[in-house]
């Protein structure tokens, strides 16, 4: 009987509410309507025009080795989440749908850690069997 | 007379914060992204699908530029431009990531406005920043056509491993594609938008259902993905 009950009401939030509705899904969503200062993005939007700047400089200044590399992986990193958490909104939403959408991307880098190997064994093959030649 | 009762348990019950709430969200019998609506939870998913093809491309960019014997083209010259009767680096490609990023600010100002039922602010701003987008692919355009005749193929070029005419043609091709289909998803949102038609709830064309101005923030979201993935194209194609 309880279970029945249970189930009737799972289907009632299922398809009974509507995303505005915030009392409906147990929960009491400040940001509903994303309402935010202008401010705040004209702020990021300079932020993300210093850092732009700034990667551009690295190679301006033609800056070598792990220098450049760092600074170039900061400064993305940097823009990413900044356009993924402010202007994405992603800093506001629930951390059920951050976790969904933000862990997957990082599993790739367990692919570039597999590309790698891989690419030198490719690079190692090539040297062996054409030797110095083109 | 039970139902009533548990649904007003299952209302006020609050939810445990950080991890467990991600948990509780997640488990069964539940509807996982709870004040995300359906529109915005798709979108955020393709955008997640979009992130592992964009991310496949820059790994197979990878790929062959660290297994070739053959030196690497060095972007910084082969994407210079002389202007004023010197070479300057990259300079292109640094004034399209600042037309990108200001048409990205754009939209989020448009997303702001269409909030606040500025119907007037929100299509000016969106159509702002599908100019920008416009802008934007114009100058691919032109960096193709520069490429093209400097002798660039996708199965060689004068400076050095075959491999950087395929993957610049791949990658940027097909964020070039991405940034035009958002051009156009900008202008019919920005038309909706000036017509009223989130306000008067006028069905849409395919779908025949009544839009909201979430839409605007859903195509928002689009376009700053179209963005955030220039971000890592210009870090490891351009810069490295």
């Amino acid at each position: 009987m309880a279970e029945i009950t249970a189930n009737g009401l799972g289907q009632r939030t299922l398809h009974g509410t509507q995303a505005h509705d915030p009392t409906a899904t147990g929960i009491a969503p400040a940001e509903v309507h994303q309402e935010h200062p202008i401010k705040l993005y004209l702020v990021v939007w300079a932020w993300l025009f210093i850092l732009s700047a700034c990667s551009y400089m690295v190679d301006y200044f033609g800056l070598h080795g792990y220098l450049r590399w760092s600074l170039i992986l900061i400064f993305m990193m940097l823009k990413a989440g900044l356009i993924v958490a402010v202007f994405m909104h992603m800093a506001w939403e629930r951390l059920a749908l951050a976790y969904a959408i933000i862990l997957p991307p990082i599993l790739v880098l367990v692919f570039v850690a597999m590309m790698v190997f891989e690419s030198d064994y490719t690079l190692l093959t090539r040297t062996v069997f054409f030797g110095a030649g083109p | 007379m039970a139902d009533t009762t548990l649904t007003h348990i299952g209302q006020t019950q609050p939810r445990p914060a950080g991890l467990q709430g991600v948990a509780a969200d997640w488990s069964s019998d539940q509807r996982a992204f709870k004040n995300v609506s359906w529109g915005k939870a798709m979108m955020w998913i393709f955008l997640l699908s979009d992130t592992f093809i964009f991310g496949c491309f820059l790994l197979s960019y990878m790929t062959t530029r660290m297994s070739t014997r053959v030196p690497w083209p060095n972007p910084s010259e082969v994407f210079a431009l002389h202007i004023g009767g010197s070479d300057i680096p990259l300079i292109l490609i640094a004034i399209m990531t600042f037309v990108l990023i200001s048409s990205s600010g754009t939209m989020a100002m448009a997303v702001n406005f269409g909030y606040r039922h500025d119907r007037r602010k929100t299509a000016i701003l969106m159509l702002l920043t599908a100019a920008l987008g416009a802008t934007f692919v114009g100058m691919q355009a032109f960096e193709w056509t520069k490429l093209i005749t400097e002798g660039v193929r996708p199965w060689g070029n004068p400076w050095g491993a075959a491999q950087f005419g395929s993957s610049f043609f791949m990658i940027t091709g097909f964020h070039g594609t991405h940034v035009t289909i958002g051009v156009i998803f900008l202008i019919i949102v920005a038309r909706k938008v000036w017509r009223g038609d989130y306000d008067t709830g006028r069905p849409g064309f395919f779908t025949s259902r009544k839009g909201r101005y979430e839409n605007v923030e859903i195509m928002g979201l689009y376009w700053h993905f179209v963005d955030l993935v220039w971000v890592f194209i210009f870090a490891f194609f351009y810069l490295w």
